[in-house]
């Protein structure tokens, strides 16, 4: 009987499960993975350059491409780091706002994660409720923003501008009735609020759909369990954070043991895993999208009933109204000095973190006291997962590779910047 | 400042003494800058001490301090009334040009500290911490490729994030936002190769340095 030498294969970059452009090189006896060679920068921009040519308002578009399925929990890391160089305090409304639309995209972040991971792992259904979801609050970021997806609205001070009273509905077509179109705009007839206290009671049931599909599926559970188990000890050594530590047992959450904004005010609960596989990854990741639907209710809450300013009176820093701009001559004077140069923030530097979907996003500002920002290091929550995806890999079959990519949650535009 | 930082900083001169500094800033974030022969000795000692216990290294990455400071719109000398840019260079050869930034955390106790060693710019070598934290694979790895900083006793020190076969420092000062080279696609000799770049230098915002209050308004 002939022997089998061990093979190379290359799961290369161009594949459907890879999450982007990663390019991994397996060494295999047989299927059993020997050892790994993981090869990222195939989606290097060049972004930690590139802000160091741009004023420092001007780099919050860069935030949202980084990793770009959760694109307003990018920004707020930054913005934070600049809010504290320059010792602002941002009003009590934009804090809200803020946190409202942070849980909005951890739910974007955990319906991709969701539908992309049972997608590879075979569960095809899946990936199209998700992506439902997804829909409607993609219709949120466009009515605060204008933008489906990189929105670009938080800002150094607060918030661009506040809610809108109105939501987008949506048109008479040719092809549809009118029953239909009044169907579809039955959540949309009062202001943003109103639409996204709708999505909060509808979605839990959908949760409940996903997880009918898949937590109690014997298929699910046999392609999850007891693979990409890390230990606590090897987890806290090889960085992780977020879900990936989480599931390993550590109660580390960035919301509670480092509160920002107004989380110390909010109730909500943490989901921590026992045995650090996959299936407990999923299990947290489910829960904290219910936990999420919660806090936005909360938030949505006290939006409802309280009003305020959603951006500061400083225009040395956020920029004045256009009506000001256009009849206020020291409004004219700040709004052009604000966009051709922009404000400059005192020497110094800071790393300032936030609870990403994916784990701590940080960002490293030193500043030498310019317009532009002198360094800017990303500390992105993706690079340490996969720099560990080797370890995790080890002893596992192919199948199993791609299982462990899918888990580890990663976005390649923020690990390779 | 809390008092387990507080702590940390005691422990810390007492056992490092002139080798350090320790530095508390108005954000409440702890730096320590240390000498590169101390790296190891210090990051056993933050790792181990039940004190300290920072079993994380969050962040590891590099600085260029060549222009700190240098801006290229001269307001001072003209009543603010000049209107070149002036490209902004450094010809003195900095003593401590380059720096490695350490991000710890500590999950037990809640806390974080800032490491920084300054290298001399003819002797960028520095220790590998790998043996201490598993995550500094990667990030040493990427400090390399960008900054050119060598990471001696890593066991793999190659290119991570550009592109392979590539020349030079990518976020070294001094290396152009344009870059060296650009690819473009040859009909005669079907395929893809490297030219020099093209495009020219350009400054579209001007680097400006002001100390204008406007925190206190």
């Amino acid at each position: 009987m002939s022997k089998v030498k061990s093979c190379t294969l290359n799961f290369g970059p161009q594949h459907p499960a890879a999450h982007g452009v990663l390019r991994v090189i397996l060494e295999l006896d047989g299927e059993t993975v020997v050892r790994t060679d993981v090869h990222i920068g195939l989606l290097h921009r060049g972004t930690e350059k590139l802000v160091e040519s741009k004023s420092y308002n001007q780099c919050i578009g860069y935030m949202d491409r980084l990793d770009y399925v959760s694109m307003m929990c990018n920004e707020h890391g930054y913005v934070l780091a600049i809010e504290k160089l320059l010792n602002i305090q941002v009003p009590i409304r934009a804090q809200y706002i803020r946190v409202l639309f942070d849980e909005l995209t951890r739910i974007l972040n955990h319906l991709l994660w969701l539908g992309g991971h049972a997608l590879d792992i075979g569960a095809m259904s899946v990936f199209l409720y998700c992506f439902r979801e997804r829909e409607d609050i993609f219709d949120c970021y466009e009515a605060v923003s204008g933008a489906r997806m990189h929105a670009t609205y938080y800002r150094p001070g607060g918030v661009y501008r506040d809610l809108p009273d109105k939501m987008p509905k949506y048109k008479n077509v040719k092809f549809s009735s009118k029953s239909k179109l009044d169907d579809l705009n039955k959540n949309r007839n009062g202001s943003l609020l109103d639409f996204i206290e709708d999505f909060t009671i509808r979605f839990p049931k959908c949760i409940d759909e996903y997880e009918t599909l898949l937590t109690n599926n014997r298929i699910w559970k046999q392609r999850t369990v007891g693979i990409g188990v890390v230990s606590p000890e090897d987890a806290l050594s090889f960085g992780f954070t977020g879900p990936m530590l989480r599931g390993s047992g550590i109660e580390w959450d960035l919301r509670k043991k480092e509160p920002y904004e107004v989380y110390e005010k909010l109730n909500f609960k943490i989901p921590v895993g026992k045995n650090g596989d996959s299936y407990d990854r999923y299990l947290i990741r489910i829960e904290e999208m219910r936990q999420s639907n919660n806090l936005i209710m909360q938030c949505v809450d006290w939006l409802k009933n309280n009003v305020g300013k959603v951006n500061l009176d400083n225009f040395k820093i956020s920029s004045p109204s256009k009506s000001f701009m256009q009849n206020d001559m020291e409004s004219l004077i700040h709004h052009f000095k604000l966009f051709s140069e922009g404000y400059c923030v005192p020497e110094g530097e800071v790393y300032s973190k936030i609870e990403h979907p994916k784990g701590e996003f940080g960002v490293y500002i030193i500043s030498d006291g310019s317009n532009k920002p002198y360094r800017l290091k990303i500390r992105a929550p993706g690079f340490a997962h996969v720099a560990a995806l080797g370890y995790m890999i080890k002893g596992h079959m192919i199948a199993d590779v791609v299982t462990i990519i899918g888990t580890q949650d990663i976005v390649l535009g923020e690990i390779d910047r | 400042m809390n008092n387990s930082l507080e702590i940390v900083i005691d422990l810390l001169n007492k056992k490092f003494g002139n080798n350090i500094v320790c530095s508390f800033s108005k954000i409440n974030e702890l730096t320590v800058e240390a000498k590169d022969f101390i790296l190891i000795d210090l990051c056993y000692f933050l790792r181990n001490n039940s004190s300290c216990m920072f079993s994380q290294l969050i962040d590891l990455c590099g600085v260029d301090y060549l222009f700190y400071g240098l801006d290229n719109w001269s307001h001072f000398n003209y009543g603010s009334f000049s209107r070149a840019i002036s490209k902004i260079k450094n010809d003195n050869l900095l003593d401590n040009r380059f720096a490695v930034v350490y991000h710890l955390l500590s999950v037990e106790k809640n806390h974080r500290i800032r490491i920084k060693v300054y290298l001399k710019t003819d002797n960028l070598i520095i220790p590998s911490v790998i043996n201490v934290w598993a995550s500094s694979n990667w990030y040493e790895r990427e400090v390399f490729d960008l900054f050119g900083i060598f990471f001696s006793g890593h066991p793999d020190l190659r290119r991570i994030l550009t592109d392979y076969g590539f020349k030079d420092y990518p976020l070294r000062k001094d290396f152009l936002l344009e870059g060296n080279v650009e690819i473009c696609y040859d009909d005669k000799k079907c395929e893809i190769v490297y030219e020099p770049v093209s495009i020219s230098e350009r400054c579209i915002i001007p680097k400006v340095i002001r100390n204008i209050n406007h925190i206190k308004s």
